[in-house]
């Protein structure tokens, strides 16, 4: 018996004495040097180490590599036995609000979208729950880190990267306000059900005026808005005002921009618009972006995919476009990233990876788009995003493929070394009926 | 003296006109004979029959005679038409004319408080009317008409001189009257005051929330003939509404259905009652024509032709569909089409932005096909016929109405003139006749100018004109050329001697030849006199060679008239499936390296080492084979709502209604292997609607996607939906789930005694179509799909069924059967999943992944369903997650979207797994199916392959070099001057989910309104 096993069996055998999420604890900080011998490394990179090995130690990496030429001396070390098992970096979910609404239709639990237009000066980071009974739901199918990402308004605020095992948001703060969000207008494609979005930024209220007309004037005001928190941000202002010192982190590069933008104008225009502040923008959502590679490309912009499981937009779109999407994209050499909308969804999210390799790219750059792509794209990549020497040792062992549902099996996990508790309302929940009914 | 003269003109044009028998005149009576002979004219008696060389007269309202060489009597009128046409008045069998318009509803927006309005059960109208305000055949035309001037003045213009009024209000609209187009009184314009028994499925301005979708219309229309019938032998209720429906069925029948889809629908209608309607259609019957020949209704068309699409912006133009460009260069073949397939129909100008704009629109028919004696059919003889009136109009005949147009030419080539319309004997002018011709060249002699030559080109109605000035500098320039009666203006400015305007204005002195002659005003100031005289007649302008044109090339019609539609449908195959992983689902397993031979429609052979016979062979190397996917939960493929929310029991509605096959999600699933699909009545009440089971029978009509032989099944719900939990002011019974289950109780009760009074011989109960669905179920005839989500609810239909004896076939949604899997089974209750699904409502904060696990392993026959046009996309993978999730035996993942919802369904005789005999539908996958790298390659439905990757590739390729051969035929049309709007897409069509509540006609009504506004 190897010790991963009785692990194992210690895990199982602590939870059938105690029912119910209060009991799911935060880990402690690793207290010993460990190593995984044996395992698959998908280091997150786009490399495989076939038998590979991973030491780390106060919650680091400080070894990596091939098991099978190397020798190590571990007399210290608790050893991890994975033969054959999977090694993933821990999952990032980018755009999401997790933690901020826990029950869709009951309005008392909504924390993911604030009142107004200009919400520059919000913050996401302080309302993330870490109680919430979902997040022990995605650790199980490896999903370890979140970008906690508010929503409302034309400009919604900052979010922050979380990782998924915490007592409070300070501890689960990876880093804090990565991003600034905002939603590019849109112009309305067709009359009837539904049509344009893009919020009243700036607009008059009052009756409807041109719906190109509108858009210009929230673009107007955009810009009104951006010139002046630069100058405000730069400056010595007498004159306090949230909003534009929010905006600070935008104009000195310690904070992203990310655009929401789906046809080829908004897109260029979300873009075009960035630049002339200096940022290099993320764009969020592009179902178009397949049209712009080159333009995407040469402005170096990062492109945040959603939900690849989605119909198409048009009704002569390929039916298979939202699948394709992911791979048009990185094959053309635009930097990729797959988000899931919603928050409970998100422990689909290794499957949307698993889509965008079945539908024209290799497993591993399928595996970058959830894990080193989204860390650069949130600005964490020195600490995580894939297994490297220095970086957090934040991973997960699944006995199979974890980007297939039919392989996906997570049967051990560690955020900056912490080996977390894999267990959640569900398989509580499970076990219970299933002994009820005296089944497996 | 304004008013005297007011008065005077008042007098004038009514008291002369006829003699209006009961109206007293305040004065002398001023009757004239109206004595007409219309001489040398190109008689148009009808379609079949022109009189060269003909004389008309008329007396008053009538027309007296028609012939050649005619003596005509002392006293008549003479008028020389000098070879000019006649014809008769045409006629439009559908309009609104003179019907006051009527007021929407305050604020309809959706029922159950979606809007901002309480729900509205039953009538507000006062009296002893229908329950339902759309049922209002008590309204009738001939008491609310009134003449409208202006409308008829535009419609006379057009060449119309009679039309059918209706009032286009509700379901059961009354009675339509048809009139002429005078502008006198009301009295003398009715030429047929009971015309037809009007019909829709438009809710209308009607205040009630019911019915809220197209399947409530159909039952609501269907359940009223019922009434009716009942009502002519009882003595309970005395019902004005019902008592005027039964006395209109004597009438003509005219159904206002839009489109050829509806026309189906109204058809079926039309059979279960033994009805002949005359139906209004919207002009799409093109696309399916044969369907539509085969109802053999008259139809009554629009011509109004998709205005072109301005392309020239190409990330615009990347809005429009190919359904949208195909319409545009496919509608004005309609009528050509209809006139082809033999079907009779007339033509109105309802839909057209103004009747001005019917005679483009018909001459585009006649360009794409339509024959001109068909047009001319179409306006006269066959409306005429319809609507009663043949003996008074339609033709030029002797004792007809003097209904009838003079023209300048055959009324269908370019450039005829209407020159006057005559209505009743009354004369109309639209545009002046006996004006003398001014084109031509003339010589002018202008003081302070000299010697010039004008020319005057253009049309007679829209003259044009240059002047040049001959000699030393021999300057030219345009002109403007106004004419008046017999006076004309002539402005131009030849920059210097004189600079400025100069501006001619004088009067014709001689009309043969023509002269002129007047004052000049240089820069306002007159500067003396100038004439012309006629040099010669206007030269035609020598035309620029244009190349001969091709006949204009149409794409050809597709199946559906939408995106990934085939001009020909894929055939059905004998096909020999080789060397496959085959997932039989039966007792053999999975077998490796196995063959599936289909044939017939049908799986012949399963196993190894099959024998091909003549059947095509696909090698299935390294492929997997499974059974087509069913989904037991899907909302696709349905039109007009599928929730009629307005009551909390709607067991009268019927999907298989509604059915559309025009819906791109249909191929989006076959891409993703489902084949059979059910469809449902939504969520919004305890007791929905009837279900339809429907096979993806990509391009088929909606009729044929129906899976033949299906035992019926109906949609039931609780909850937090059929409670109307979202609602902010819910008014409609329950709002508990005590609520609920009384509501099953009464329903089931009621439906028992019922059951009871019918098996009564010589009773007259009244049929109920709500009542009959629930008796059905209790006979076990129907069986139940019931939307759940918490264990009380579950445990508490259980009890209701128990105590009422019906029986409980599935629960779907079920997220907590879980906690009840023992009950569920001990009532061989079977169980329609989500995979993962949670926490998007209260009801579902216990909702856990391993719920389809335990079901299925206490013995429940359990099934993953998609009730999202996406998620049925991936279903294969959805039951790959019971492997994640409580590690469920590969074999019997498959299953929870194969075989178990066949099971549930009743349909596990012909489909769900690869068993000989049943059903050829089949999948071929790249990979495990369950996998997510797994991609669906080959979709046989039938043994037919409505998806197959490698063809949908070409269907792309080609569908783009379409759209852009008809971007190009736009941009060459704006270049030719056609009027051209902006390119919006299509309305895309609603994705409905059991939650999709909405007021379908509400918002359709809003949006026309909208529409119309624009």
């Amino acid at each position: 018996m190897n010790k991963y096993l009785s692990t194992a069996i210690a895990l199982f055998a602590s939870v059938s004495l105690t029912y119910g999420q209060a009991n799911i604890s935060p880990a402690k900080p690793q207290s010993q040097k460990t190593v995984v011998m044996g395992a698959i490394i998908h280091t997150g990179d786009g490399k495989v180490i076939d038998n590979g090995y991973l030491i780390f130690d106060k919650g680091k990496i400080i070894g990596i590599g091939d098991a099978t030429v190397v020798k190590l001396a571990l007399t210290d070390a608790k050893i991890i036995t994975a033969n054959g098992k999977h090694i993933y970096p821990g999952f990032i979910s980018p755009i999401t609000n997790l933690g901020l609404l826990e029950i869709e239709s009951v309005k008392a639990t909504k924390d993911d979208s604030e009142l107004g237009e200009n919400n520059a000066h919000i913050r996401a980071l302080i309302a993330y729950n870490t109680d919430s009974k979902v997040p022990a739901t995605l650790r199980s199918n490896g999903i370890l880190m979140a970008q906690i990402t508010p929503a409302g308004g034309t400009i919604s605020g900052s979010s922050s990267v979380v990782q998924l095992d915490a007592w409070n948001w300070e501890d689960a703060a990876i880093k804090k306000d990565d991003a600034m969000h905002m939603t590019w207008p849109v112009a309305p494609r067709g009359r009837g059900f539904g049509g344009g979005g893009g919020g009243r930024f700036g607009a008059a209220a009052g009756p409807a005026v041109d719906p190109n007309e509108r858009i210009n004037a929230v673009i107007a005001e955009l810009n009104k808005f951006f010139t002046e928190a630069k100058l405000y941000t730069e400056t010595t202002p007498t004159v306090t005002n949230t909003r534009l010192a929010a905006m600070k982190g935008l104009f000195n590069g310690s904070q992203k921009l990310f655009i929401t933008a789906d046809g080829q104008k908004e897109i260029v225009g979300a873009v075009n618009f960035a630049k002339k502040f200096g940022i290099t923008p993320v764009i969020v959502g592009g179902d178009d972006a397949y049209l712009l590679t080159d333009f995407l490309k040469s402005n170096n912009v990062t492109v945040i995919v959603k939900q690849p499981h989605a119909l198409p937009n048009n009704a002569d779109d390929d039916v298979n476009m939202p699948y394709k999407n992911v791979a048009v994209l990185s094959k053309a050499g635009v930097n990729v990233v797959i988000s899931i909308d919603g928050f409970w969804q998100q422990r689909n999210l290794p499957f949307m990876a698993g889509t965008a390799s079945a539908w024209g790219m290799s497993k591993e750059d399928a595996l970058k788009t959830i894990t080193l792509n989204a860390a650069v794209a949130l600005g964490v990549d020195k600490t995580v995003g894939s297994l490297a020497i220095g970086k957090d040792a934040t991973f997960i062992i699944s006995a199979g493929d974890a980007l297939d549902m039919v392989t996906n099996k997570v049967e051990q996990a560690f955020i900056q070394g912490r080996d977390i508790n894999l267990d959640n309302l569900h398989k509580q929940l499970d076990k219970k009926f299933s002994d009820k009914y005296g089944i497996k | 003296m304004k008013k005297i003269l007011l008065a005077l003109a008042l007098v004038f044009s009514t008291a002369f006109l006829f003699a209006q028998q009961t109206y007293p005149v305040n004065g002398s009576y001023d009757i004239r004979q109206g004595l007409y002979a219309f001489t040398n004219a190109n008689i148009v008696v009808n379609a079949n029959q022109t009189i060269s060389n003909g004389v008309l007269l008329i007396k008053d309202k009538i027309i007296q005679s028609v012939g050649t060489g005619t003596a005509i009597p002392k006293g008549y009128v003479v008028i020389d038409l000098k070879g000019k046409y006649i014809y008769p008045s045409l006629i439009d069998a559908f309009t609104s004319y003179g019907i006051p318009e009527a007021q929407r509803a305050a604020a309809a927006g959706g029922f159950g408080g979606f809007g901002g309005r309480q729900s509205i059960f039953t009538s507000t109208k006062k009296g002893a009317y229908s329950w339902n305000e759309s049922i209002r055949p008590e309204t009738e035309v001939r008491s609310i008409f009134t003449i409208d001037a202006k409308k008829a003045d535009d419609l006379r213009k057009a060449g119309f001189g009679s039309v059918n009024a209706i009032n286009r209000d509700g379901i059961a609209r009354g009675t339509s009257a048809a009139v002429t187009l005078i502008d006198g009184k009301e009295n003398d314009a009715m030429l047929n005051d009971q015309t037809a028994a009007n019909y829709s499925f438009n809710r209308g301005t009607s205040s009630n929330d019911y019915p809220s979708s197209l399947m409530g219309s159909i039952a609501l229309l269907r359940q009223t003939y019922l009434d009716a019938a009942w009502y002519k032998n009882q003595k309970e209720e005395y019902n004005i509404s019902l008592e005027q429906f039964n006395k209109q069925q004597a009438l003509p029948q005219i159904f206002e259905a839009d489109g050829w889809a509806n026309i189906l629908r109204v058809d079926k209608i039309a059979k279960e009652f033994g009805k002949t309607f005359i139906i209004k259609s919207t002009g799409d019957e093109y696309q399916r024509i044969d369907a539509v020949k085969a109802t053999g209704a008259t139809l009554i068309i629009p011509i109004n032709f998709p205005k072109a699409f301005d392309v020239e912006d190409p990330t615009e133009a990347r809005n429009l569909s190919l359904a949208q460009l195909k319409g545009w260069e496919l509608a004005p073949t309609n009528p050509g089409v209809l006139e082809k397939a033999g079907v009779k129909f007339a033509l109105t100008t309802t839909g057209l932005d103004a009747p001005s704009a019917f005679w483009a629109s018909v001459q585009q028919a006649i360009t794409a096909g339509l024959t001109e004696k068909q047009a001319l059919m179409s306006v006269t003889e066959i409306p005429a016929a319809m609507l009663g009136i043949s003996d008074k109009v339609g033709s030029i005949e002797k004792g007809k109405l003097a209904n009838f147009l003079i023209t300048s030419d055959n009324i269908f080539k370019a450039g005829n003139i209407i020159y006057e319309n005559w209505v009743q004997g009354k004369r109309f002018v639209v545009s002046k006749m006996d004006v003398t011709d001014l084109r031509g060249t003339y010589n002018l002699n202008i003081d302070g100018i000299g010697s010039t030559v004008l020319r005057v080109t253009g049309t007679a109605a829209a003259p044009m004109a240059a002047i040049e000035r001959l000699g030393a500098d021999s300057v030219k320039t345009n002109a403007t050329f106004t004419r008046s009666g017999d006076w004309v203006t002539i402005t131009f400015n030849l920059k210097k001697n004189p600079v400025g305007d100069v501006r001619l204005s004088g009067f014709l002195t001689s009309a043969s030849p023509v002269a002129f002659s007047g004052d000049v005003i240089v820069n306002s100031i007159a500067a003396g006199h100038w004439s012309g005289t006629f040099k010669e007649a206007a030269r035609e302008m020598p035309k620029r060679d244009e190349p001969v044109k091709a006949p204009a090339t149409l794409g050809s019609l597709i199946f559906p008239f939408i995106a990934f539609g085939t001009d020909k449908l894929p055939a059905q195959e004998s096909v020999l499936l080789k060397n496959a992983t085959v997932w039989t689902n039966e007792k053999e397993g999975i077998l490796q390296n196995a063959d599936v031979l289909l044939e017939g429609g049908k799986i012949k052979a399963v196993g190894k080492n099959l024998s091909a016979g003549s059947a095509k062979v696909i090698d299935a190397t390294g492929k997997h084979i499974t059974a087509g996917i069913i989904d037991e939960h899907s909302h696709i493929a349905g039109s007009g709502g599928i929730n009629e929310g307005a009551q909390s029991v709607s067991s009268e509605v019927r999907i298989g209604d509604i059915l559309t096959s025009e819906d791109v999600n249909i191929y989006r699933q076959l891409a993703g292997g489902v084949t059979t699909s059910q469809i449902l009545h939504g969520s919004a009440n305890p007791i929905g609607g009837q279900s339809q089971l429907i096979k993806l029978r990509w391009g088929k009509l909606p009729e044929e996607l129906k899976f033949a032989g299906a035992d019926g099944f109906i949609k039931f719900a609780l909850g937090e939906n059929v409670k109307q939990s979202s609602s902010q002011n819910n008014q409609r019974f329950p709002a508990t789930r005590m609520g609920v289950e009384q509501t099953f109780v009464d329903a089931f009760s009621r439906a028992k005694d019922y059951e009871k009074a019918l098996s009564v011989k010589g009773n007259n109960v009244r049929r109920d179509l709500e009542l009959d669905a629930l008796v059905e179920i209790l006979n076990n005839k129907r069986f139940i799909t019931c939307h759940s989500y918490v264990q009380s609810e579950i445990n508490m239909l259980i009890h209701v069924a128990d105590s009422l004896g019906f029986k409980i076939n599935t629960f779907t949604h079920i997220l907590e059967g879980y906690k009840v899997a023992d009950k569920m089974k001990a009532h061989g209750i079977a169980a329609s999943t989500f995979s993962d699904w949670w926490a998007y409502k209260m009801e579902v904060q216990e909702a856990i992944p391993y719920n389809g696990k335990i079901m299925h392993n206490v013995g429940i026959t359990t099934a993953f369903n998609s009730d999202d046009a996406e998620m049925a996309r991936h279903l294969n993978q959805e039951a790959g997650k019971s492997v994640l999730y409580g590690g469920v035996p590969e074999e019997e993942a498959l299953k929870l979207v194969t075989l178990n919802p066949a099971k549930m369904l009743h349909i596990d005789n012909k489909v769900g797994s690869l068993k000989v005999g049943k059903d050829a539908d089949v999948v071929i996958w790249s990979a495990n199916p369950l996998s997510i790298y797994a991609r669906a390659e080959k979709t046989y439905v039938d043994g037919i392959a409505y998806w197959d990757m490698d063809r949908d590739a070409q269907v792309q390729v080609a569908q783009k070099a379409e759209k852009a051969r008809i971007i190009q035929k736009l941009l060459e049309s704006k270049n030719a001057g056609a009027r051209t709007q902006r390119p919006m897409g299509e309305r895309t069509p609603r994705l409905y989910h059991c939650e999709s509540q909405e007021d379908y006609w509400a918002e359709l009504n809003q949006m026309e309104g909208e529409h119309n506004h624009e």
